[in-house]
């Protein structure tokens, strides 16, 4: 069987710029450029780069029961922020384990929910059967929007010329409307990467201009790869590797989205509520190998003898220099400087439990 | 398109063999396209001098950021040197991989297997280039 995949605007662009391209949740994206993943992962850290993410799923939530509706379906409190904020949240099955992770736009008139490409079909299909009689409207918006990630210590310093507001007042997870480039746009203080940054949310078919001016400007190129391994690096969690429908937001460390007192109770509310009088039976932890290896999504993990998961999320930490990964391990081998093993294709290397974020020093302002 | 060039032999697994001085001792390394493909090289997992190998028999591991491959014997022999600077400086296996990037030497058994090995051409074709 052979799969059509879908271009995102830029397909063209990314060609042209000698991209490697891969197939990504039924799109055919760039994993890197011309210069590598490294390269590529070190002009971020230390300049700025741009993502081309429009494959992400946008779903709009309009109507007088829309912050109720929320509440519902998403595990965080959207009552707790208002217009002009986002909200990292998630989408949860009955028992409390995740359909999606996502974050949460809202403004005066509406809630826009962006969830992973992967998950988009299967989201929307969740949500509107949540919709039933509530006065809302729902819309998938996904094919409309274009979305580019400018991320990096030097993003507001490239993007300041182009922009029509004043990007100093957007504040960490606060988003605004204004013109990019002369371009319509919706901008938040936001990434995937640990660095300052916004992300863009443009029309489909002003998304070529809008790179074209970014590029321009002095952002550089930067594919899935890197992508990859700097949100590795500060330990955010991946749909598929970190989190999914078997693992609940308390095993993976997110317990800090899950608000069980909001006041509402929400689909995987009881679970979870459950899980947490009981006590999570594994916790995800970020881990350091002690010897030279790289330990990839899947490798078996050993703790006393047994295994105990596979590597979730894995990898060689560009910026550290060291072999570093995520795993579901039980409580008493998942405290900060415990020792497991990974089985590196037959070959046993220690590893030993550290704090997340792997990566500290970014440029990242939460203020 | 891959620098494929007319002086070496190749294998279907993207290996290079380099002829020597010596004619009994063959350079080993991977090809252009495979270090394309695999992308940024972060280390190298290389044999000892002295260990020997059957042709197709697995010599080491390539590991790259986002793919690991082995590395496979073109022909049999015996390990006579490896290229100590891949340890500090894995990425010459990108930046030149015909030249700095060399993997092992290695002592064939008998130099005529050497003939049943790619030529350029075959390797180009074997590519798709």
């Amino acid at each position: 069987m052979t799969e059509t995949l879908r271009h995102t605007p830029l397909y063209d662009h990314h060609v042209a710029l000698g991209a490697k391209m891969v197939s990504f949740a039924g799109y055919e994206m760039p994993v890197q450029y011309a210069d590598g993943i490294l390269e590529e992962h070190r002009a971020v850290r230390e300049d700025c780069g741009i993502f081309d993410v429009s494959h992400m799923g946008e779903f709009e939530v309009t109507g007088p029961d829309r912050n109720a509706f929320v509440n519902r379906i998403a595990c965080n409190d959207v009552g707790a922020i208002g217009p002009g904020d986002v909200q990292y949240s998630a989408i949860l099955n009955e028992d409390g384990t995740f359909i999606d992770d996502c974050t949460v736009y809202r403004y005066d008139d509406k809630i826009m929910l962006v969830v992973n490409a992967a998950n988009r079909a299967k989201a929307w299909e969740h949500v509107v059967a949540q919709k039933k009689g509530t006065n809302i409207r729902l819309k998938d918006i996904s094919d409309d929007v274009g979305l580019l990630a400018v991320q990096g210590p030097r993003a507001e310093a490239i993007l300041k010329p182009l922009a029509g507001m004043s990007l100093e007042a957007i504040g960490y997870y606060r988003h605004t409307s204004g013109q990019i480039a002369e371009r319509g746009c919706f901008i938040s203080r936001t990434g995937y990467t640990g660095e300052d940054g916004f992300e863009i949310y443009c029309r489909a078919h002003d998304t070529v201009a809008l790179w074209e001016a970014i590029t321009g400007a002095g952002a550089k190129p930067i594919g899935l790869g890197a992508r990859d391994s700097l949100r590795l690096e500060m330990g955010y969690a991946l749909y598929g590797n970190d989190i999914d429908h078997t693992i609940s937001p308390l095993e993976a460390g997110l317990g800090w989205i899950v608000k069980l007192d909001k006041g509402t109770r929400f689909i995987g509310s009881a679970a979870l509520q459950a899980e947490k009088d009981r006590g999570v039976t594994r916790k995800l932890v970020g881990f350091k190998l002690l010897e030279r290896g790289i330990p990839r999504h899947g490798y078996p993990v050993i703790a006393g003898g047994r295994q105990a998961d596979i590597v979730r999320s894995g990898g060689q930490s560009p910026s550290l220099g060291i072999p570093i990964g995520t795993t579901l391990l039980p409580p008493a081998y998942a405290g900060i400087g415990s020792r497991f093993e990974v089985d590196c294709r037959g070959k046993l290397i220690p590893a030993e439990v550290v704090k997340r974020p792997f990566w500290t020093r970014g440029s990242v302002k939460k203020r | 398109m891959s620098n494929v060039p007319d002086d070496l032999r190749y294998t279907n697994d993207h290996e290079y063999v380099q002829l020597t001085d010596d004619p009994d001792v063959v350079n080993i390394g991977v090809t252009d396209y495979a270090q394309g493909e695999l992308g940024d090289v972060v280390f190298l997992n290389l044999p000892s001098p002295g260990d020997t190998f059957e042709a197709h028999q697995a010599f080491g591991t390539i590991e790259a950021v986002k793919a690991v491959a082995d590395l496979y014997a073109p022909v049999a022999g015996e390990v006579v040197e490896i290229n100590g600077d891949l340890d500090a400086d894995p990425a010459l296996v990108n930046t030149d991989p015909y030249g700095a990037g060399w993997m092992i030497r290695l002592q064939v058994d008998n130099p005529s297997d050497l003939e049943g090995l790619m030529s350029p051409d075959d390797y180009r074709a074997h590519i798709g280039e």
